[in-house]
C-alpha cells in the first residue's frame, strides 16, 4: 500500500466501517473487529513507512495548502496512530465480549450503538494525529469529543447521562476557546497550516492571546487540573471498553495538539514563565488526582482519578522542555510515559470492568478475595498498577526516569519532588486495592462467569506496558527528528 | 551471543520462566508444580556452577541492552556477583524444597510459588546487575514480588503487615531512585567498578557526593533493616516460614546488605568513601543497629520475632565490616553475607518445623522440644551457637575478622560493640537451648502432627540439616580453597590497591 493510500485509509476505513456497522447492526461486531484488525496493519505499516522515509505528506484530492486538506505524518503522528491501532484492537476484543447483545433489549441497544460510535472515534483519532493544520485539528477534536460523549451516554443510567452532558458542555466550550485562538491566528498570519505558521509567527500580544485561548481550550479537553472535574464521572460511569478508550486515548488528543502548538508553532515565542504555570497545573493534577484516588470508595472512580494524576505528569514536560538543551530525551520521556499510561490504564479499566461484572459491584472494601475468584483480572490490575506507580521494569518507569533525569540536570528541584511524591501516592492507592484483593474472602463469594477474551485482552494491555519498558528505544528512534531540538537534522 | 551471556540470561530465566508457567498451573497439579520448581532450582544451581567455572577461568561475562536514552540494562559477573549468586541459588534450592513440604495442602499454592520464583529472579538479578540502574530495577522487582508472599495467608494481620512492608520498602525505593537519578545527573550512568566509579567527579562534587551517600544508605537501609528503618521486619513475621527464611537469609535483607557492599566498594570505592568521611557515620549506625536489635531480641517471647530482631542485629555486621577501612574488616563484612545467610536460614527452618509439627510458636512453649525433635533441635543449636560466635562455627570466623579489622584500623570501640553483641546473642539464644535440651517437656504439645518414623516431614527436616552442616563446614574449613572465607579474601584483595 502506498504512503498516500495508507494515510487516507487510516481515516476512511473506520469511517466507512462505522457507517456499515450502523446500517447493518447484525454485522456490527464482525465489521468492527475486521476494521480494527485492518487498522492494526495500517498503523504498523505507517510506522514502518515513517521510520523509513521520515515525514509523509499528502494533499487530499490534489488540492494544496492553504486551500485543500493535507494529511501529514511524522514520527510523533505515526507513533500515536500505531498506539491507537494496537490498543484499539485489544479494546475491540474486550468489547466483543462485553457487547455481545445477549441480555435483553437494553444490552442489544448498547451493542447496536457501540460499534458505529467506537469506529467513528477511531477515525476521529487517526484524523487528529494525521492533521497538519489548525482548522482540521479543530474539526477532528470536535468529532472526537462528540463520539466520546455519545459513548459515555451509552450505558444509559441517570448518572451516565448527567456525566455525558457535563462532558459535552466542557468539550464544546473547549472547542470554542480553541477555535477563537485559531481565528485570531488566521487573522494575523493568513494561514492555519502548522508548518507555515511556525515560520511566520511572531511573539506579539495577538499571537500570545491566541496561544492562551487555545491552551485553555485544549486543557479542558485533556482534563488538566483544575479542568479535570468532568473526567472522573464520565470515565467511571461508561462501560469498561469505553472507559479504557477514553482514558487511554481520547484525553491524549488534547495533549498532542498542545505539544504541537507549543513546540512546533510557538517554539521560542512562548514564555518560559507560562510553561512553568502549565507545569504547576500538571503538578497540582498529580497531587490532587492521586489524593482523590486514595479516598475513592469505588474501583472505577479510583482508576479514573488516577488518570487525572497521570495526565498531570505529561504536562511537566512543558517547563522542562522550555529550558532543555537536549530535548530529545524529554520527548522520549513524555511520549513513553503517554504510551505507558495508555496501555496500563486501558488494561486496568478493562480489568476493573471485569471485576465489576463478576462481582456485580466495584466497592473496593468488598472486593476481598478477588485474587482467588478472578486471578487474571486481579493480576492485571497489579501489573498495570506497577507501571502507573512507575516501578521498573515497566514503561511507566522509563518515562518517569527520563523526566526525573531532566529535572535534576536542569536543577528544577520542585518537579523532582512532585514526581517522587506522585509515585508514592500512586503506590498508596494501588496498595489499597491490592490489600483487599489478596485478602481471604469471608465466605465463598458468588462470581459470575466472564468470557475469557475479556480477561486476556486486559492482561495483554498490561503486558504491553511492561514490554514497552524494555523496548523504549524504538519510540525514541521514531521521535528523533520531530519536534524542534530532538537532535535531528 | 556467547556462552557466558547465555549462562547469565539462563540464571535469570531459569526461575522467571518457571514462575510464569507455575502461575498458569491449576491448583491441583501438585506433582507437576513441584517438579517444575525443583527442576528450575536445580538448573539454576547448575548454571551458577558454570558461571563460577567461567569466572575462575578469567572470563568476565557481560550482557547489556539499551532500553532508552541513558538507560542501559547490564548484567555481568564479578567476584561480588558470583559470591551472592551462589548463596542465593543454593539456599533457594533448599528453601523451595522446604516450602513444598511446608505448604502441602494449603490454598493458593500456584500463586505462592509463582511469586516465589519471581522473588528469586529478582535476587539473582540484584547479584548480577552490572550497573546502578539495573540494580534498581531488580531491587524494586524484589519489593513487588515479595509483597504477595508476605500477605500470603490473607488474614487481617497479614494485610496490615503487608501494608507496612510496602510503605517502608516503596518509600526506600523512592529514595534510592532519587539517589540513582541524581548521581547519574552528576556522573553519568554508573557501572559497578572495582575500587570505585566516581574518581572523575570526586574533586568537583564532594558535598553532593556526601549527601548522596546517605541518600543511598537511606534507600538501601530499609531493606537492610537499619535502625530506625527496621520497623517492617518483625511485623513481616506473619508470613509463612519459608518466606521468612527467604526474606531474612537470601533475598530482601540480603539485597540491602549487598547494596551497601556495592555502594561502598564498587560505586564510591572504599578509599574515596574514606576520604569523603562517610564511613564513620555508617559504622556508628551499624553499631547502633547491632546493639539495638540484640537488646530487643532479648524481650521477645515469640520465637520468630526473636529471630527477626536477631536478623536486624546480625545483618548489620555486614554493614559494619563494610564501613571500616581495611582489608581484614572487609573480609569480615563480606563473608558474613554468606555466614549470616546459612545460619539464619537454619534457625528459621527449625522454627518453622516446630510450628508445623508441634504448633510451637513461643519460646516459652519450647521446654523439652529437643527430645521430641532431636534433629531439628541439633540444627537450631548449630545455628544459634554460630550466631553467638562459638568456634569453630561460621559466625566465629566473621567476628574474628571484624575484630582484627577494627583493631588494625584503630577503631577499638568496635571491639566493645562486638563483645556486647556476643553477650547479648548468648543471652537470648542460650535460654532457648537450655529449655529445648534440659527442661522436661510439657504433657502435650499445642498442636502435634505425626509424620511416621521421622520427627517431621522429610522435606522439612532435610533443609535445616543441610544448612546446619554448611555452618559447621564454613567454619571448620574456612582456610580451604573455595570456602566463603577464601572468596571474601579474593574480593577484599581486589577492592584495595596493590
Amino acid at each position: 500500500v502506498s504512503a498516500d493510500a495508507t494515510m487516507a485509509l487510516l481515516v476512511m476505513l473506520p469511517l466507512v466501517a462505522a457507517i456499515g456497522a450502523f446500517v447493518w447492526p447484525r454485522w456490527a461486531r464482525p465489521v468492527g473487529m475486521a476494521a480494527t484488525l485492518a487498522l492494526l496493519f495500517l498503523g504498523a505499516w505507517l510506522v514502518v513507512l515513517v521510520s523509513r522515509s521520515g515525514h509523509l505528506s499528502q494533499a487530499i484530492g490534489g488540492w494544496a495548502a492553504p486551500l485543500g486538506i493535507r494529511l501529514h505524518a511524522d514520527g510523533l503522528s505515526a507513533m500515536l496512530v500505531g498506539a491507537v491501532a494496537a490498543i484499539g484492537v485489544l479494546i475491540s476484543i474486550h468489547a466483543h465480549g462485553e457487547f455481545d447483545g445477549s441480555g435483553g433489549k437494553e444490552s442489544a441497544r448498547r451493542a447496536r450503538y457501540f460499534w458505529p460510535l467506537w469506529l467513528f472515534l477511531l477515525a476521529a483519532l487517526n484524523a487528529l494525529f494525521l492533521s497538519g493544520d489548525l482548522f482540521n485539528l479543530y474539526v477532528t477534536l470536535e468529532l472526537l469529543g462528540l463520539a466520546a460523549v455519545a459513548l459515555v451516554a451509552l450505558s444509559g443510567g441517570r448518572a451516565a447521562l448527567a456525566a455525558a452532558e457535563r462532558y459535552l458542555y466542557v468539550s464544546l466550550v473547549g472547542s470554542l476557546l480553541y477555535l477563537m485562538g485559531v481565528a485570531l491566528l488566521y487573522g494575523g498570519h493568513g494561514t492555519v497550516d502548522l508548518a507555515l505558521l511556525a515560520e511566520r509567527v511572531e511573539p506579539t500580544t495577538h499571537a500570545r492571546v491566541a496561544l492562551v485561548l487555545m491552551t485553555g481550550g485544549l486543557m479542558m479537553k485533556a482534563a488538566l487540573f483544575p479542568a479535570h472535574f468532568w473526567l472522573p464521572p464520565a470515565h467511571s460511569s461508561a462501560p469498561a471498553p469505553v472507559s479504557a478508550a477514553l482514558s487511554a486515548l481520547v484525553v491524549k488528543g488534547g495533549f498532542y495538539v498542545l505539544l504541537r502548538l507549543w513546540f512546533e508553532v510557538f517554539d521560542g515565542a512562548a514564555v518560559p514563565d507560562a510553561a512553568q504555570v502549565v507545569g504547576a497545573l500538571g503538578a497540582a493534577a498529580v497531587l490532587w488526582g492521586s489524593v482523590q484516588a486514595m479516598i475513592q470508595e469505588r474501583l472505577k472512580l479510583l482508576v479514573a482519578y488516577s488518570t487525572v494524576a497521570q495526565i498531570g505528569y505529561l504536562f511537566l514536560v512543558f517547563p522542562l522542555a522550555s529550558n532543555a538543551t537536549d530535548r530529545g530525551v524529554l520527548w522520549t520521556g513524555a511520549l513513553v510515559f503517554l504510551l505507558a499510561h495508555a496501555a496500563a490504564k486501558s488494561g486496568m479499566f478493562l480489568a476493573a470492568g471485569n471485576i465489576k461484572r463478576a462481582a456485580g459491584h466495584d466497592r473496593i472494601r468488598d472486593l476481598d478475595g478477588i485474587t482467588h475468584t478472578r486471578p487474571l483480572s486481579a493480576f492485571t490490575i497489579g501489573l498495570a498498577g506497577v507501571s502507573l506507580i512507575g516501578l521498573p521494569p515497566t514503561a511507566g518507569f522509563v518515562g518517569k526516569w527520563l523526566l526525573l533525569g531532566a529535572a535534576l540536570e536542569q536543577g528544577q528541584w520542585w518537579w523532582v519532588g512532585v514526581i517522587l511524591v506522585g509515585s508514592l501516592l500512586a503506590a498508596a492507592y494501588m496498595i489499597r486495592v491490592l490489600t483487599h484483593a489478596f485478602m481471604l474472602a469471608p465466605e465463598e463469594t458468588p462470581s459470575r462467569p466472564i468470557p475469557r477474551r475479556m480477561e486476556w485482552s486486559a492482561f495483554a494491555l498490561a503486558v504491553l506496558a511492561l514490554l514497552l519498558g524494555f523496548f523504549a528505544a524504538a519510540p525514541a528512534a521514531l521521535l528523533a527528528d520531530v519536534l524542534p531540538g530532538g537532535g535531528g537534522p | 551471543v556467547t556462552l557466558p551471556q547465555v549462562v547469565l540470561l539462563g540464571i535469570l530465566l531459569s526461575s522467571f520462566v518457571t514462575g510464569c508457567v507455575i502461575f498458569l498451573l491449576k491448583e491441583e497439579s501438585h506433582r507437576l508444580r513441584t517438579s517444575l520448581n525443583l527442576a528450575g532450582a536445580a538448573l539454576k544451581v547448575a548454571l551458577v556452577c558454570v558461571l563460577l567455572w567461567l569466572v575462575l577461568g578469567d572470563e568476565s561475562p557481560h550482557l547489556s541492552m539499551t532500553v532508552a536514552p541513558g538507560i542501559v540494562l547490564a548484567l555481568g559477573a564479578d567476584a561480588n556477583s558470583v559470591f551472592f549468586v551462589i548463596l542465593s541459588s543454593v539456599l533457594w534450592f533448599w528453601t523451595t524444597l522446604y516450602a513444598v513440604g511446608y505448604l502441602e495442602d494449603s490454598p493458593h499454592r500456584s500463586r505462592f510459588f509463582g511469586f516465589f520464583s519471581l522473588c528469586v529472579t529478582a535476587t539473582v538479578g540484584i547479584a548480577l546487575a552490572a550497573n546502578l540502574i539495573t540494580f534498581l530495577l531488580f531491587y524494586e522487582l524484589l519489593t513487588i514480588s515479595t509483597f504477595p508472599l508476605v500477605v500470603h495467608r490473607g488474614t487481617a494481620k497479614a494485610m496490615s503487615a503487608g501494608k507496612v512492608y510496602l510503605a517502608y520498602t516503596l518509600g526506600g525505593g523512592a529514595v534510592l531512585l532519587l539517589a540513582v537519578a541524581w548521581l547519574q545527573s552528576i556522573a553519568g550512568p554508573v557501572a559497578f567498578t572495582e575500587r570505585g566509579a566516581l574518581a572523575a567527579v570526586v574533586e568537583s562534587h564532594p558535598a553532593e557526593l556526601r549527601v548522596l551517600f546517605f541518600l543511598f544508605v537511606l534507600g538501601l537501609g530499609v531493606k537492610l533493616a537499619l535502625v530506625p528503618l527496621h520497623g517492617w521486619l518483625p511485623r513481616a513475621m506473619v508470613a509463612p516460614a519459608p518466606v521468612s527464611s527467604l526474606l531474612h537469609a537470601v533475598a530482601v535483607v540480603k539485597a540491602g546488605a549487598f547494596g551497601v557492599v556495592r555502594l561502598v566498594y564498587d560505586v564510591y570505592g572504599i578509599e574515596t568513601a574514606r576520604d569523603l568521611g562517610v564511613l564513620g557515620p555508617l559504622a556508628w549506625l551499624a553499631a547502633l543497629t547491632i546493639v539495638y536489635g540484640s537488646v530487643r531480641a532479648l524481650f521477645q517471647d515469640e520465637l520468630k520475632k526473636r529471630l527477626a530482631f536477631s536478623t536486624v542485629s546480625q545483618v548489620s555486621y555486614i554493614t559494619l565490616g563494610t564501613a571500616i577501612f581495611g582489608p581484614l574488616a572487609t573480609i569480615g563484612g563480606v563473608v558474613h553475607l554468606v555466614h549470616q545467610g546459612i545460619m539464619k536460614i537454619t534457625l528459621f527452618f527449625a522454627a518453622g518445623n516446630y510450628a508445623e509439627t508441634l504448633g510451637i510458636h513461643r519460646v516459652s512453649e519450647m521446654n523439652g522440644v529437643g527430645r521430641r525433635m532431636p534433629w531439628t533441635t541439633v540444627a537450631f543449636t548449630v545455628g544459634a551457637l554460630g550466631m553467638i560466635g562459638i568456634p569453630p562455627l561460621a559466625g566465629y570466623v566473621t567476628k574474628f575478622y571484624l575484630k582484627k579489622g577494627a583493631v588494625t584500623a584503630g577503631e577499638d570501640w568496635v571491639t566493645v560493640v562486638l563483645v556486647v553483641s556476643s553477650l547479648l546473642n548468648a543471652a537470648y539464644f542460650l535460654p532457648i537451648l537450655h529449655r529445648a535440651w534440659l527442661l522436661p517437656p510439657a504433657d502435650r504439645w499445642p498442636a502435634e502432627r505425626k509424620f511416621g518414623r521421622l520427627e517431621t516431614h522429610w522435606m522439612l527436616l532435610l533443609p535445616p540439616l543441610f544448612t546446619a552442616a554448611l555452618v559447621v563446614l564454613a567454619g571448620l574449613l574456612a582456610d580451604a580453597p573455595f570456602s566463603p572465607l577464601a572468596w571474601a579474601r579474593l574480593i577484599s584483595g581486589r577492592e584495595y590497591g596493590p
